[in-house]
């Protein structure tokens, strides 16, 4: 065999600790500094001291006084963690339906769960005129959504990827054209749907955390569990089949998995886009090919960024906020062509 | 030992095998030529388990179990530009890892010792979009012999190689028969090729097995002019026989 040398390295399908270490600090400045800033400054070396504090078996005098504390343990860290679990959960949601569709556009919001989210939202307002069946009716549009995209992709194309993606298509175009009908009806709820849509985190104590927690874990075990499948998946169908892999199983539960965390993610947190899309992009620019590296960097650069995120959205133009999803569209996406640039090059 | 019985697969209301039975001997080199559509990748796939079929094919007198029985080299196989040759071969052992996907140090023996016979020492971490046609095809060997099944099925191996790459290949596919014992079935375009290779020749048209025996046997102007339908002389040679397109004439 020619064997000539190359310098070209393919990157292993291991996470190494370079990115694993990155991703964790990561992770930690962006939460203690979201507990930090905001219209009442925290001391960082006494919110630390807090949180250790707070551990089991760890006692430390934090020097916050009662005020301050309660503003940090009720109001900031549940919106840090809440930012957390969102942005995590969509990027590894994003990430795993690149993988199940080797679709390098796809999104958690693919097969239709964010229009039928804002459908379930908007009637949720507009039946109501106020926000109490929200987050559950977004959740059960969202779900509803991605189920009818599901049986109209099976009983179209059979297993394929494809007729799956198109029936989404279909699925997202009419619920938005039921949304907007309702919207127009009904103008009084045009505002607070749009606020919804642009994405915000908004957390009253833990409720918001607590209620989606058992999905974002659940979803998040299985695609961590997954992973090792998506990279068999980008091989192909037939090849994956021909090596025992159940293509179609491993897509619909990943799929299910995928999209109940959305659902449940959006349902509190609104649409919030980007996330999805760019950090798995950037982590797999940096950090190599394989969805065993993918998957939990996502995690982990999902979580800070959309913290980061967070506390932009809340300081940039306080005391008023800017919708998450403005933040993360506007930080994202150059951010993402920088990086895109820097690890290919100019053309 | 594999075989084929009864197998019938049909796309929408087209049949494309029409109750096809053939069986191949422990450490047999079986050649499936025909004409384009003739049902020669349909019957590889059937054999893999990627087109849904009736009828039965079984390995070693049992029903086939997809990615432990057979492995497959599919006529234009997926190759990641970013993925690592390494990386790419160990996707061979997917039929005996868990849903977990725990490798253990029998995976990464099996995987190092499958590059070593396949000559890729050196090109563990080589991105697949950096390699040439020969060496891909050696790559995508060394996938298939890692899953350690007793039966290959070659979907027209040497189709994008010139003259030396395709013999290189065939040779190595030789020499892994020998050594590994294992059972081959290839489907292939080049006639001299495969008959210099197979042990025997299966010739496939309209969706059935119409001649099936040593290459001398099947190689005749006559069956391959019936179901090719264009020119072909055979020569003799001592090697086995040569098989040359006739130029229609011009007049």
């Amino acid at each position: 065999m020619t064997g000539s040398t190359t310098p070209v390295q393919a990157r292993p399908a291991r996470l190494g600790w370079v990115g694993l270490t990155i991703g964790v600090v990561a992770v930690l400045v962006a939460a203690i500094l979201g507990a930090t800033l905001g219209a009442a400054g925290l001391d960082p070396m006494s919110v630390v001291r807090a949180l250790l504090d707070a551990l089991p078996g760890v006692s430390v005098e934090s020097g916050l006084s009662e005020v301050q504390s309660t503003i940090l343990f009720e109001i900031r860290l549940p919106r840090v963690v809440l930012g957390g679990m969102v942005g995590a959960v969509l990027a590894v949601a994003g990430a795993s339906y690149q993988g199940v569709f080797r679709n390098a556009l796809a999104d958690p919001y693919l097969l239709g769960v964010a229009a039928g989210a804002g459908l379930g939202a908007t009637i949720a307002l507009s039946v109501r005129g106020d926000s109490t069946f929200l987050a559950p009716l977004a959740f059960v549009g969202g779900m509803a959504a991605v189920g009818i995209t599901y049986v109209l992709g099976r009983s179209v194309g059979g297993r394929s990827a494809t007729s799956l993606i198109l029936a989404g298509v279909a699925v997202a175009a009419f619920a938005t054209a039921v949304q907007t009908y309702l919207l127009q009806r009904d103008t009084d709820t045009f505002r607070e749907v749009y606020a919804w849509i642009l994405g915000r985190l908004v957390t009253v104590g833990w409720s918001e955390v607590r209620s989606l927690a058992p999905y974002a874990l659940i979803a998040t075990v299985v695609m961590f569990g997954a992973r090792r499948l998506l990279d068999v998946l980008s091989i192909g169908d037939d090849e994956a089949n021909a090596l025992g892999v159940k293509v179609g199983r491993v897509r619909g539960v990943v799929v299910v998995a995928a999209t109940l965390a959305t659902a449940a993610a959006v349902s509190v947190s609104g649409l919030i886009g980007f996330v999805g899309i760019i950090v798995p992009h950037v982590v797999r620019l940096v950090f190599g090919w394989s969805y065993r590296v993918i998957i939990p960097l996502s995690f982990l650069f999902g979580a800070a960024f959309l913290m980061l995120a967070d506390i932009a959205a809340r300081t940039v133009v306080a005391p008023a906020e800017l919708p998450i999803g403005v933040i993360t569209a506007f930080l994202g996406a150059p951010f993402f062509l920088l990086v895109l640039r820097t690890m290919r090059g100019p053309p | 030992m594999i075989g084929w019985q009864g197998v019938v697969v049909t796309y929408g209301d087209v049949p494309v095998l029409k109750s096809v039975s053939l069986e191949v001997a422990d450490g047999q080199w079986l050649g499936l030529i025909g004409p384009n559509g003739a049902g020669k990748t349909t019957m590889i796939k059937a054999g893999v388990g990627v087109v849904e079929y009736s009828g039965v094919v079984a390995v070693n007198g049992q029903e086939a179990r997809r990615g432990e029985d057979v492995a497959w080299m599919p006529q234009r196989p997926h190759l990641p530009d970013e993925m690592g040759v390494a990386d790419y071969v160990m996707l061979g052992r997917t039929p005996h890892l868990g849903y977990l996907g725990a490798e253990s140090k029998h995976d990464v023996d099996t995987v190092r010792t499958s590059i070593e016979k396949l000559g890729l020492s050196g090109f563990e971490r080589r991105p697949l979009g950096t390699l040439s046609g020969g060496e891909a095809q050696r790559v995508v060997l060394a996938r298939a012999l890692a899953q350690e099944a007793p039966v290959l099925l070659l979907d027209e191996p040497t189709a994008s190689l010139d003259i030396s790459h395709a013999v290189e290949v065939l040779d190595v596919v030789d020499d892994l028969r020998r050594t590994e014992s294992l059972t081959i079935v290839m489907a292939a375009h080049d006639l001299t090729l495969a008959g210099r290779y197979c042990e025997r020749l299966a010739l496939i048209a309209g969706g059935e097995v119409v001649a099936d025996g040593d290459p001398s046997m099947v190689l005749t102007e006559d069956l391959l002019g019936a179901h090719y339908g264009a020119g072909i002389r055979v020569l003799a040679d001592e090697d086995g026989p040569i098989v040359v397109p006739v130029r229609r004439s011009n007049d």
